[in-house]
């Protein structure tokens, strides 16, 4: 409701006689994106004001991306959506029509400025000794992973282990279930969001690992102090794509366009890659990986693209009666 | 009762009007909004949905829980509202002020705070734990919060209300007179409480019980927080909702909302009738 409100109200003051005044942009992203854009925004700013003179107000909104998406198809008025899924923002294209399909190709790189992987976080000391992907389905092993259903950061990680199985010597199908299924019989809750999982990992102390984002791993060390837990680099892992897109609708209705795409654009500039790296999501730009390259230990890693994309991915795991509820089905009725 | 029977108090029509318009527009026009949006579905689709096996679980869960917490509330919030209206100590307003809290906190908060205290590391929860006090004494692990006992508590806390609230006014009036003839016919205590104070009570407390009831299905905010949330397990009615919406299937989450809605107004009906009932039965004795 609040996001609502706040998307009224740019809208309100561009229809008074402050049509003139500084433009405003409505960010709709997804949790834990709020320290990147808190570091970005005034960047921007700075570069736009240099560039043309004009004052550029960035509002964000944050919240599930799913939910966000959601949002952004019943109507909150964003002129750019920056989420953790491409198909949150396909969503917004098919379902809202708010945008047009071919937007990923509309921006380098799939239209994503950066990306991020799933690590394993452990226990200071790393008391299980988990080493790999292999080492969460061992019994007694207790692994913190958000809901697959809600949250794309679980998606992610299921994705991963599917991936992982699927690479071993002699891995197929089944295996990848199996393993997946062994995986998922040793998760003991099951939170709604990303968030949730990391404040169940370290403030509830359940669990012995937490799988999540590499850079959600920074943001744990920083509000939880670095000597708590260590990172776990896997073998294999998935590279999770962060997908941003202008919304066409409403830009073109707000006469925003002009900002809101270069507002993405400067994205891959070498200053917002910059901004980026600070905050743990790995760069394009080869130049300012390169620099930063101590903090991104090299990781095998697939795509989603691999697994066949979303679509594909989302018909065959995530949707109702497909093979991730079969799984939490058929693990329900073995406890 | 016919409508043209004249009554003592003018402006029948424009009330009853006023009464129809605003139900309708509060009440009865997003329920048949979800109704309507249902009817996109083909029966089959629409069965298929609501009667999955973990659909049901949660059904059996939510229903299940809130049963027991309101039946608990039933007992032990007509003690709170009893200790509060019988007797006068020290704190008492205070005390009577906290019974509202569960109303005015938001429940995300409510959840997280529960969550926190009865998580196995929590104040409470760690008592429950295999080393701790209480599951030392068991010989075993309770686990409170991320099962559906913790599902129970949460529900009850935020239930807790209705029924002291409903209950407290009715003992308020009640007659002194009434338990001093008793007395005076030589009923013992437990005659007259369950006699004539039971029976004087009881609309009222069915009336706290189906609203902590009705409450309690309908809880998400501070459930997710301490349910854990494993399917078939701990997953609650309005979890699955949410989750078929963030899927954006629209009409999965209105099919399970249109069973979740038939089941509580079929139940809140069963109530009011057996209340009439009751109410009835003691009129004529009276």
């Amino acid at each position: 409701m609040k996001t609502r409100l706040f998307a009224l109200l740019p809208a309100l003051l561009l229809s008074s006689h402050l049509v003139q005044a500084d433009a405003t942009l409505l960010n709709v992203s997804y949790d834990v994106m709020r320290d990147f854009y808190k570091d970005y925004n005034p960047a921007f700013q700075k570069y736009w004001k240099g560039k043309t003179g004009e004052k550029v107000v960035v509002q964000q909104s944050h919240g599930g991306s799913s939910p966000q998406a959601r949002s952004v198809i019943e109507g909150l008025q964003a002129d750019v959506v920056t989420m953790n899924q491409h198909s949150d923002i396909d969503a917004i294209a098919e379902r809202g029509k708010q945008l047009p399909t071919n937007w990923a190709t509309r921006l380098p790189n799939n239209a994503s400025p950066f990306t991020s992987l799933q690590v394993l976080i452990v226990r200071k000391g790393n008391p299980k000794g988990i080493k790999d992907w292999n080492d969460l389905t061992r019994p007694g092993v207790n692994v913190v992973i958000p809901n697959p259903k809600t949250a794309g950061n679980g998606r992610y990680t299921y994705l991963a282990a599917w991936g992982y199985a699927l690479k071993q010597p002699g891995g197929n199908e089944q295996k990848a279930r199996e393993f997946v299924a062994a995986l998922f019989r040793n998760v003991p809750v099951l939170d709604t969001g990303g968030r949730g999982a990391t404040t169940t990992f370290m403030q509830r102390n359940i669990g012995d690992v937490l799988v999540t984002f590499e850079n959600e791993a920074e943001m744990i060390a920083r509000e939880f102090g670095r000597g708590r837990f260590e990172v776990v680099y896997p073998s294999i892992s998935i590279e999770a794509e962060l997908p941003v897109s202008v919304v066409d609708k409403v830009v073109d209705k707000k006469g925003t366009r002009k900002q809101a795409e270069e507002y993405l654009k400067y994205l891959w500039s070498p200053e917002g890659q910059t901004v980026a790296a600070q905050n743990y999501l790995r760069p394009r730009d080869k130049a300012v990986f390169a620099k930063y390259a101590k903090q991104f230990p090299s990781v095998k890693l697939f795509t989603v693209n691999d697994l066949g994309g979303w679509k594909a991915i989302g018909q065959k795991h995530f949707n109702d009666r497909a093979i991730y509820d079969q799984i939490a089905a058929a693990n329900a009725k073995k406890k | 009762m016919t409508f043209k029977k004249p009554s003592v108090l003018p402006g029948f029509n424009l009330s009853l009007g006023y009464t129809l318009f605003y139900l309708g527009l509060i009440v009865l026009l997003p329920l048949s909004a979800l109704v309507y949006k249902t009817a996109g579905l083909e029966w089959a689709d629409f069965w298929s949905t609501v009667s999955d096996p973990r659909v049901v679980a949660s059904y059996r869960l939510t229903f299940g829980a809130s049963f027991i917490a309101a039946l608990l509330n039933l007992v032990f919030g007509l003690l709170v509202a009893w200790v509060l209206v019988r007797y006068s100590f020290p704190g008492k307003r205070l005390i009577d002020a906290m019974v509202d809290l569960p109303f005015a906190l938001p429940t995300a908060v409510a959840g997280i705070a529960l969550a926190t205290l009865y998580a196995p590391n929590g104040w409470i929860g760690k008592h429950f734990a295999e080393d701790g006090l209480i599951g030392e004494l068991l010989g075993k692990e309770i686990k409170l919060a991320f099962t559906p006992l913790g599902i129970v508590i949460a529900l009850i806390f935020i239930s807790l209300p209705f029924v002291v609230r409903t209950v407290q006014p009715v003992l308020e009036d009640l007659e002194i007179e009434l338990e001093e003839a008793a007395s005076s016919l030589g009923a013992s205590r437990w005659q007259i409480f369950s006699r004539v104070i039971l029976p004087t009570i009881w609309p009222a407390l069915l009336t706290g019980f189906a609203l902590a009831f009705a409450r309690a299905i309908g809880e998400y905010g501070s459930v997710v927080f301490i349910a854990g949330n494993m399917p078939m397990e701990s997953e609650i009615t309005p979890l699955l909702i949410i989750s078929k919406l963030e899927q954006f299937d629209y009409l999965g989450a209105t099919a399970i909302a249109v069973v979740m809605l038939a089941a509580s107004f079929a139940m809140l009906l069963v109530i009011n009738l057996l209340q009439w009932w009751t109410a009835k039965r003691l009129g004529r004795r009276t």
